[in-house]
């Protein structure tokens, strides 16, 4: 059941927007996040959709996928729909019950409300489908490197981004382990009340510290032993260099930024 | 004999309905006997660990049955902990579970989850640390001060103190120095021996199996390969090779002496019966 997280999945794959410089998509993203924002009328949310239909069709994510992704968020989509559809005030009312009362405008922003975060959550989970946790560290880590000069330890807290991410999983393995284990013995972790759900979770939150401590030790060895000692210095195997396709990535999503900037100036 | 276990074309599948999908036991079928010291053999992947945690009720099978004692283990699934702890079940590294203050609360959690008290928990927590090996001034101290190999065998005492009916042991020996492993295996063929607890044992090392068990369950890619006496598995040596699988250091000497000419059985897999055979041939060999 711990397995079926998908939080920030990858999909490996062998596409354009596979291929594209992580750093691009993080930027693409902001772009994207920023026009979302900006967009006010039906056509500039068709505009939106369209660039992440099209995206997606680049990509080959499938749709399934990606629309699974807006399950965790479910509950926020529905009441955000639901609160702006009933407490907007409007000049026209569409609906009306009892107190419950509907407006032509809480209409309207309960539509754009819901399709926003949609949009929203659809276009961050492609950008992490598509691109390896390894190289979205990476590309974060290029794009804060000017922060090095006010003594943000840029390089560090990649670092340590990359390493909770590679824990990650092996730490819900691990978690299912200690819990098949401590089962096996009679622990009993689903009837009782708070405070007895609470004491049976004991079991399984020692050892768990405990091999976590103790793999962190063994890493932190494993990277004194390779004569780790932080960003200072320090070459990369794979490094970051911006293409043909980058650039072309770029523009098309100031374009697209524009366009919406453009129309909303002019009332659409 | 009676069988105390019975699998009934049991089968797992993982990611259903996704592109994971994939087989980890598949229509297996057999029975595991009252008392018997059975021995599991197995490539990696080839579906052990997932078939042994259907056997207490850890996974429940995609189809097919488990019964215990003739009882579907699934028919009354509010219940499944009773199979729990009549079913023991030693994981692999088990020493990492342990998580109380003192070796004796540890071993106690167990027998504590079944409702014992009083008494008969102290006995049961004293036998088992017992039979371990661990001494009664060690039971007072935290578990996270004993060696590693102690520290097995307080994990091992934590199942054994529930007193179970088949006790089930995934690698018990893995990362034991020889000496270590040869006196864990002790314990547990005396706890099998006194007790008549059927005992399953999974294991990589074909020597550990030879030396132990009454019966062999070869596995293979999610099916059962073979099943049969030590002599009978191992008199097919080849088609154990071919599963990826070794054969004992000693019935490797038996089939490469075979190689070479001599008339011998290469299925002998301990020292002294491969020595019983040396010397017939010697005897024989005498004569011309």
């Amino acid at each position: 059941m711990l397995k079926d997280i998908t939080l920030g999945q990858y999909f490996p794959g062998n596409t354009v927007a596979h291929k594209l410089d992580p750093r691009t998509k993080i930027l693409l993203v902001v772009l994207y996040i920023v026009a979302l924002f900006c967009a006010k009328s039906l056509l500039t949310y068709g505009l939106m959709a369209l660039c992440l239909a099209v995206c997606v069709r680049i990509s080959r994510v499938g749709v399934k996928q990606l629309v699974r992704g807006l399950k965790p968020v479910l509950v926020i989509i529905i009441f955000t729909g639901i609160l702006n559809l009933f407490f907007t005030p409007g000049d026209r009312y569409i609906f009306e019950w009892g107190f419950l009362h509907v407006s032509d405008t809480g209409l309207r922003s309960a539509v754009f409300m819901v399709l926003r975060i949609m949009l929203l959550i659809m276009g961050t989970f492609l950008m992490t489908y598509t691109t390896s946790p390894i190289s979205l560290t990476d590309g974060l880590e290029r794009l804060l490197n000017g922060l090095k000069k006010l003594h943000v330890p840029v390089h560090e807290l990649a670092m340590m981004m990359s390493i909770a991410l590679r824990f990650i999983p092996t730490l819900i393995e691990e978690t299912d382990k200690i819990m098949s284990a401590q089962k096996a013995r009679g622990a009993d972790f689903e009837s009782g009340n708070l405070i007895q759900k609470a004491k049976a979770l004991i079991p399984i939150l020692v050892p768990l510290f405990i091999s976590a401590f103790r793999r962190a030790d063994e890493l932190a060895t494993a990277m004194e032993c390779r004569c780790y000692h932080g960003g200072e210095g320090r070459t990369k195997l794979h490094v970051l260099k911006y293409q043909r396709r980058d650039y072309i990535a770029l523009t098309a999503g100031v374009l697209v930024v524009t366009a919406v900037l453009v129309l909303r100036h002019f009332g659409l | 004999m009676e069988p105390i276990l019975q699998i009934k074309n049991l089968t797992h599948t993982y990611g259903v309905g996704t592109p994971f999908q994939r087989s980890a036991v598949e229509d297996m079928t057999f029975d595991v006997y009252q008392g018997e010291f059975l021995g599991i053999i197995g490539h990696t992947g080839s579906g052990k660990s997932t078939l042994i945690q259907h056997l207490n009720g850890l996974l429940k099978p995609t189809s097919g049955q488990v019964l215990l004692s003739g009882k579907d283990i699934w028919a009354e699934p509010k219940k499944i902990r009773d199979v729990r702890f009549r079913v023991g079940l030693v994981f692999q590294y088990p020493e990492y579970q342990l998580f109380e203050e003192t070796v004796y609360k540890d071993i106690a959690f167990g027998p504590i989850n079944m409702g014992k008290t009083g008494e008969e928990l102290d006995r049961c927590i004293r036998e088992s640390a017992r039979l371990v090996g661990i001494r009664d001034d060690q039971l007072e101290k935290s578990p996270f001060e004993l060696s590693g190999g102690q520290k097995r065998r307080v994990a091992l005492a934590g199942v054994l103190a529930m007193e179970p009916e088949v006790l089930i042991l995934d690698e018990p020996t893995a990362g034991l120095d020889p000496a270590g492993r040869e006196n864990l295996m002790a314990n547990i063929r005396d706890f099998h021996r006194n007790r008549h607890t059927t005992v399953i044992l999974v294991s990589h090392s074909m020597d550990e199996i030879a030396q132990n068990v009454d019966r062999i369950l070869v596995l293979k890619s999610a099916h059962v390969l073979m099943s049969g006496t030590p002599a009978e598995v191992f008199a097919r040596a080849d088609e154990l090779m071919t599963a990826g699988l070794d054969v004992p250091q000693v019935t490797r000497i038996a089939m490469a002496l075979k190689a070479r000419g001599l008339d011998i059985n290469p299925a002998v897999y301990t020292v002294d019966a491969l020595e019983q055979e040396l010397l017939a041939l010697r005897k024989g060999g005498a004569a011309c």
